[in-house]
């Protein structure tokens, strides 16, 4: 390869990492052989190059053989490239001037024939000198960050992430859907293992977002789209129309009397009716009333009106529009939540046919103070008190073959939490539980479930159901008892089922728009499952909540101070910045055909009209290579992967 | 026996981070293979490849990861789509198409980069030494540079 530049003196440092490398790769001999190849100023081989006195030699050698570029045979660069540019750094080389050649998980570590493996470890060696001749000095990129957070989702994990990153001292936008904040922990009745009334726990929180003067609270809300990157994100928020203006509603609740209209209420799960015009719950905030468009008459071509009528406030406009407006955020967390498994997904247990099959949450809303029933345990289809109660586990979890692999986590203490509480509710009932294991991992946990079983005299029956179907006046839990290996029937007044947890419905539109990526589930993916389980790959976004995995409250609180404390992070900085090994144009070559354009996933590429040239905006190129490769003319080079670079490695690889 | 030379491109975050794992939980496989890590298998251009069987490579197997779980969203994407129309020229080039192989593997697929490479290097053994590196085209090529 002929360089018009002087040929860079080249160091190689081969590591021995104890007898990880050096017992199968000859290192010696390594190093001997690289001693002559063109472009080595220096060779030589050591125990660990990762230790003090391993970087030392590498920093002292730099000084004194006056190097221009280091390569380091060694383990992944994952491990140790960045421990290598720091010591390189500390004797004034360019961090760019450090390749680091992968001799022990890609050749030491997979190989046992020691002859073929020294041979491989010096054609990887080869290959990056090939590169390293090439490499250029490059700085970072710097960008400046916005330090203001985006929470979406106003739940537990939502909530207690904006609480904290605003205590951080920072800017925080929560933006929810629904009409107010609160999530699914304000549907629950009581938590698992102390019996905390859950509203109790958590409108003070509710009430702390509404009043922080570092959180703006969007509810009604959604984001429409997202473009930029870590530190400089731009959010286009929807507003929806409420058509009640928050500030001059005063709850009178005039226009909810005189509403004609009635929808199911949603917090209730559709167990009682709510107006056309409601508050979603008594503790809601922001304290409004919202006008659903779905079911008023007002906003169809036949006016009622009657709600306007009444509203001495003049809060109500029928003409409201949805707005749109663009924010800028420097981080986002993502606390969008889970759903429940459709009941419909299970039909055999007949929960489409009979109104006292139900799912967990329903459970929980007639346990509620503030349900349906005030708090009575009474079934849906009469209002009777079920004398039987079946709770059945794992309904859609643990399923490999015809739904959820994986295990919800939390109905084994929410069903032993309900059977419980109905025991209280109805001392002289019977509940049942059907379940394939019991998993009372956590603090506290075991304790709640024995008493359950010891105190309240549950029942517990190992097994699947198999069926559910109504005889008479009673419903029938056909199933089997794993332990005896008999068939059982069961009779029962109302049965609750312990529906799985699966992704929030709609999220994966909004996961789209964030390009995050997501695990099989539709759950987010953690940028690393063990050591950076709040962060997504991709950067500037953190999780939260059940959107990243189905967890219980202390869970989800815990991740989402977590999350706040990676944004603090994020925060603390002055700048960021951003990989220089880009792919920028040469104008020289490029004709301004945009086939770069298009490849690229990140608008970072565009067309300078004027000068008929592609420009590349720096901060946004992520440095894929997608558009390099399909560059006709060679115009689009990554920087330090040049196709130069690559043909360089190929040849080195291939025996020169 | 013969031992093809085989080049393998793998994307930093996926197949490379696949044969690290390799290596961490001590899988053996076979050491044809040579890895050159690129930051995407989008970045993988049809002319590497060619210069790859040129330069006496006798297989070429790049890495990627599963559709969906790309990195850059969708670069993947690109790779399947170019490699698909590339194996129809290698065809008309007279150079079996088998010789060239994209596998999807991901970050936590030790041991599936560890089979794919050993089946790729059985495969490649089987159709023999590829005897493309032309003296004259390297040669030629090297007057030109």
């Amino acid at each position: 390869m002929k360089n018009d530049k002087k040929e860079k003196r080249i160091g190689l440092f081969v590591c021995h990492c104890g007898v990880n490398i050096a017992g199968v790769v000859d290192v010696e001999k390594v190093a001997q052989v690289m001693k002559d190849h063109p472009g080595v100023a220096f060779s030589t081989n050591y125990v660990y190059m990762c230790s003090d006195p391993g970087q030392q030699m590498i920093i002292d050698t730099i000084k004194e053989k006056k190097l221009d570029s280091i390569i380091v045979a060694a383990c992944s660069p994952t491990l140790h490239e960045k421990t290598f540019q720091e010591a390189a750094k500390l004797a004034g080389l360019n961090p760019y001037q450090i390749e680091i050649a992968n001799i022990r998980e890609q050749d030491s570590w997979v190989h046992k024939d020691k002859e073929r493996a020294t041979r491989k470890a010096i054609k990887i060696i080869k290959s990056h000198v090939a590169k390293a001749r090439l490499n250029e000095s490059l700085e970072p990129i710097k960008v400046d960050i916005k330090k203001r957070a985006l929470v979406i989702g106003g739940g537990i994990s939502g909530i207690q992430a904006a609480l904290d990153i605003a205590d951080h001292g920072y800017q925080v936008l929560l933006v929810e859907k629904n009409p107010s904040i609160g999530g699914k922990m304000i549907q629950l009745s009581e938590t698992f293992p102390t019996l905390d009334c859950s509203q109790c726990i958590m409108t003070p929180k509710m009430v702390e977002v509404s009043r922080h003067p570092n959180i703006k609270l969007l509810t009604y809300h959604e984001v429409e789209s997202v473009s930029g990157f870590i530190g400089n994100f731009k959010v286009k928020i929807k507003k929806k129309p409420r058509y009640v203006f928050e500030s001059l509603c005063n709850l009178c609740g005039e226009c909810e009397k005189v509403c004609p209209q009635i929808a199911p209420d949603e917090f209730n799960m559709g167990l009682s009716f709510r107006k056309a015009i409601y508050m979603p719950f008594p503790q809601a905030i922001p304290g409004t009333y919202t006008l659903d468009a779905e079911h008023c008459l007002g906003l169809k071509p036949v006016r009622c009106g009657k709600c306007k009528d009444v509203c001495d406030k003049k809060a109500i406009d029928y003409d409201m529009k949805e707005e749109f407006f663009e924010e800028m955020v420097g981080s986002i967390v993502i606390a969008t939540g889970y759903d429940l498994y459709s009941l419909q997904a299970l039909g055999e247990y007949g929960s489409e046919k009979y109104d006292d099959v139900i799912n967990g949450l329903e459970f929980e809303r007639i346990l509620s103070a503030s349900g349906p029933t005030g708090g009575e345990v009474r079934r849906p289809s009469d209002g009777k008190v079920p004398k039987n109660v079946v709770f059945v586990q794992c309904c859609g979890s643990r399923d490999t073959e015809k739904h959820n692999p994986y295990c919800s986590k939390i109905c084994c203490m929410y069903t032993a939490k309900h059977a419980m509480l109905y025991k209280h509710r109805v001392p002289d009932g019977h509940a049942t539980v059907f379940y394939i294991d019991v998993r009372t991992g956590g603090k506290a946990f075991d304790e709640f479930y024995q008493r359950t079983v010891e105190e309240d005299k549950v029942l517990y029956v190992r097994g699947k159901v198999s069926k559910i179907y109504k005889e008479g006046d009673k419903l029938i839990v056909w199933g089997v008892d794993t332990l005896t290996g008999k068939k059982v029937e069961v009779e029962a007044d109302m049965v609750v089922l312990a529906m799985a947890m699966v992704k929030a419905e709609g999220v994966d539109d909004l996961l789209k728009k964030l390009k995050v990526s997501t695990d099989i589930h539709g759950f987010l993916a953690e940028a690393h499952p063990k050591l950076r389980p709040v962060e997504s790959l991709n950067a500037g976004f953190y999780l939260a909540g059940c959107a990243q995995g189905p967890k219980d409250i202390p869970e989800a609180v815990a991740q989402a101070s977590a999350a706040a404390a990676k944004v603090g992070d994020l925060f603390a900085q002055k700048e960021l910045t951003h990989s220089p090994e880009i792919v920028p144009v040469n104008t020289d070559l490029c004709s301004g055909c945009g086939i770069c354009i298009t490849m690229c996933p990140y608008d970072a590429r565009s067309l300078d009209k004027e000068r008929g040239v592609v420009q590349v905006n720096e901060v946004l190129c992520e440095g894929c290579g997608a558009c390099a490769a399909a560059c006709p003319s060679g115009a689009a080079q990554q920087r330090n992967q040049t196709d130069e670079q690559i043909f360089a490695m190929l040849t080195a690889m291939l025996g020169g | 026996m013969f031992e093809p030379e085989i080049m393998c491109f793998l994307c930093k975050w996926c197949t490379s981070t696949a044969a690290d794992l390799a290596g961490t939980s001590r899988m053996t496989y076979a050491p044809n293979g040579v890895n050159l890590r690129v930051m995407c298998s989008s970045r993988v251009d049809p002319q590497h490849i060619l210069y790859a069987f040129r330069r006496g490579a006798d297989g070429v197997f790049i890495g990627g990861c599963h559709p969906g779980d790309c990195h850059y969203v969708e670069g993947n994407y690109k790779t399947l789509r170019r490699v698909t129309l590339f194996k129809n020229i290698l065809r008309d080039l007279g150079i079996d198409p088998n010789r060239l192989r994209l596998e999807w593997i991901s970050a936590a697929e030790g041991r599936k980069f560890a089979e794919k490479i050993d089946e790729f290097t059985k495969q490649i053994r089987a159709l023999g030494p590829l005897n493309l590196n032309d003296q004259a085209l390297v040669a030629r090529e090297e007057k030109n540079e």
